[in-house]
């Protein structure tokens, strides 16, 4: 646009004389600014400068800082400076710009390398206590918001917890009763190719039966769960508490936990039992329709054998770990939803820590009730 | 007529934008001129904000033609439109700032996107430019969340000056401000328009905006432009909604 850029210079005995031509304007700045930099480099033995502007057919900020930058350069060498040939229209804007940036810019610390990672691992150990110690305040506030709740039971947002529970239960069905029907599936598949080595086929249905009942069948779920449910929940949360919608509810006198979080946590107690329930029966169902095309195994054959190796009491483990699991996710959602601050990053980061955090202390729980189970006798 | 001379920067001509069966904008005219600044007024949902999305590209529009720069944008190649983009600066109502970036990241973004410039003239550009807005280098490293509203409003308007465009879009810069600081925020805009010799589009209820700043004024109502002149046009106007809107109570106390 109106040509290129140029400034060329030229000596007059002790003047130097640096014509400015073209469009001196952002798109040619790339162009300007080696030109400018080379100028101000240079270390002719001169008295004066003279700037020619008269040939600038545009000026920008861009344009007229670079001609201020170069002008600095050499009154700051003790250099006497002066902007000639300069147009009526850019009197204004020069002038603007000889005014700003003459404070040096505010230095950007550099800290060193190794004190930038200690001090990173200090502040995440720092934060793994703090959020334990959130986690521990939302149990004892949804506790508090849940003895109200049964004290004024006409207070209790049962719409709310109604439509939670669609969204996190009914809607979340056939994702769920796909997935793990696909899991029994492979499970099967791996364990009838593995024990026919040993002629022991049939104790697939020992394995499919015990493990899916006990262990897989709630962890998948949860591990789901969280990734479905828990960090909609975290972005909802925290989304609201960007908005400011979390303050408007306290200043109206409710509190936020009784009204967004308790119905939501309440709403995964009561879904992911039913879900723990259906996928574990999807999986049975995958693991039997396995045995029988691809291990040969007689529907009627695994349904009985199934009976004789498992009891009430397997299906039982998994199904109470399966209101524990889905407290823990609901609390951690909360917690991170709560702690959402202002930007976009930070609500990523939180959704992320939600699902990670959950889904690790979910198998984390797991590993300590089995150990509970074990030593129970179950 | 002395404006028919002017430079015509925006031309919208018959311009239809609606949403499900309303129509918003019906067939509506209105021309912007090189180096002045237009303010827009009407109702609240009069299709103000509208109108200027619909300018900028954000909202398709069901009929009509809009040129920009002398040039139909439904005619123009993307690569165009990315050239036409550079052109103008756009000032959201509230800010729009990109909330994980600082504000020296923020005004360096179209920065570093279009142009091919040092870091340090980046860092130079930055500075002028907050400096330019009436900010200090001090707050180069927050991040937009720690600002204030009348802050928040600076960078942008920073950061829409970033590329120096020709044309400036703000959708009501001074809503949300104090007295005080709309005021400066309206010296802030003349002072911008004059020395960088930009058009300003402006959506504003502002009634001391209109009165100090604006060289035109256009009023939209029923989707269309009821009337489009300088301040002495629309206090002499006789339709209900201008006297209403110009010669109320609250504009008699912003005029006296």
């Amino acid at each position: 646009m109106n040509g290129a850029a140029t400034l060329t210079s030229k000596r007059d005995g002790e003047r130097l004389v640096l014509t400015a031509e073209g469009a001196w304007t952002a798109i040619h700045a790339h162009e300007l600014e080696p030109l400018v930099e080379a100028q101000a480099r240079s270390s002719q033995p001169v008295r004066a400068v003279d700037i020619d502007v008269a040939g600038v057919k545009r000026l920008d900020t861009f344009g007229a800082w670079l001609i201020e930058r170069l002008a600095r350069g050499w009154n700051a060498r003790g250099i006497e400076t002066r902007v000639v040939g300069l147009p009526d229209d850019y009197r204004g804007l020069i002038q603007e710009i000889h005014g700003v940036n003459l404070k040096p810019p505010p230095s950007r610390p550099r800290e060193n390398a190794l004190i930038e990672g200690l001090e990173r691992i200090g502040r995440t150990l720092a934060n793994m206590g703090r959020v334990t110690m959130l986690i521990l305040q939302m149990i004892g506030a949804v506790t508090t918001a849940a003895a109200r709740s049964i004290m004024h039971p006409a207070r209790f947002r049962l719409t709310s917890l109604v439509a939670h529970i669609d969204r996190v239960g009914w809607n979340g069905v056939p994702i769920i009763l796909l997935i793990t029907f696909l899991i029994g599936a492979i499970l099967a598949q791996q364990g009838i190719f593995h024990f026919r080595k040993f002629g022991a086929d049939i104790y697939v249905v020992d394995m499919i039966g015990i493990l899916v009942l006990r262990e897989l069948g709630v962890l998948i779920v949860c591990i789901m769960v969280a990734g479905r449910s828990g960090s909609a929940y975290t972005a909802e949360l925290g989304s609201m508490k960007m908005r400011e919608e979390v303050d408007a509810l306290r200043t109206m006198g409710f509190d936020p936990v009784e009204v967004l979080i308790l119905p939501r946590i309440l709403a995964l107690v009561v879904s992911v039992p039913m879900l723990t329930f259906l996928g574990s029966m999807a999986a049975l169902y995958g693991g039997g329709l396995v045995c029988w095309l691809y291990g040969g195994i007689d529907p009627n054959v695994f349904l009985s054998r199934l009976r004789e190796a498992i009891s009430m009491e397997t299906f039982a483990v998994g199904m109470i770990k399966a209101p524990i699991m889905a407290l823990i996710i609901g609390i951690v959602a909360a917690v991170e939803g709560m702690e959402v601050r202002g930007s976009a990053e930070s609500l990523g980061a939180h959704t992320t820590a939600s699902v990670v955090i959950s889904i690790f202390l979910v198998i984390v729980l797991d590993g300590l009730f089995a150990i509970f189970f074990a030593s129970i006798g179950m | 007529m002395a404006k028919d001379t002017k430079e015509v920067v925006i031309r919208v001509r018959d311009l239809a934008v609606g949403f499900g069966d309303k129509l918003v904008l019906d067939h509506l005219d209105l021309e912007v001129y090189r180096g002045e600044i237009l303010g827009l007024v009407g109702g609240s949902g009069s299709g103000k904000s509208v109108l200027m999305r619909t300018i900028i590209g954000l909202l398709p529009k069901r009929s009509g033609k809009i040129d920009i720069f002398g040039v139909d944008v439904d005619t123009m190649s993307e690569e165009d439109l990315l050239m036409m983009e550079r052109r103008w600066g756009i000032l959201f109502q509230h800010g729009a700032l990109f909330s994980s970036l600082t504000v020296r990241q923020n005004i360096q973004f179209p920065i570093r996107e279009f142009l091919d410039v040092s870091e340090q003239l980046q860092d130079e550009m930055a500075a002028a430019k907050l400096e330019m807005v009436g900010l200090s280098a001090d707050v180069q490293e927050k991040f937009p969340s720690e600002l204030s509203g009348g802050m928040i409003k600076r960078v942008a308007l920073a950061r829409a000056l970033a590329l120096d465009p020709e044309v400036v879009f703000l959708d009501e810069p001074t809503s949300g401000l104090d007295p005080i600081g709309a005021g400066d925020f309206d010296e802030l805009i003349k002072t911008l328009q004059r020395t960088l010799g930009l058009t300003v589009f402006m959506v504003t209820h502002d009634l001391d905006s209109l009165h100090t700043v604006c060289d035109r004024i256009a009023v939209l109502a029923d989707g269309k432009m009821i009337l489009a002149g300088p301040m002495s046009a629309m206090l002499a106007s006789e339709h209900p909604w201008l006297k209403a809107y110009f010669r109320g109570k609250r504009a008699r106390m912003a005029a006296g």
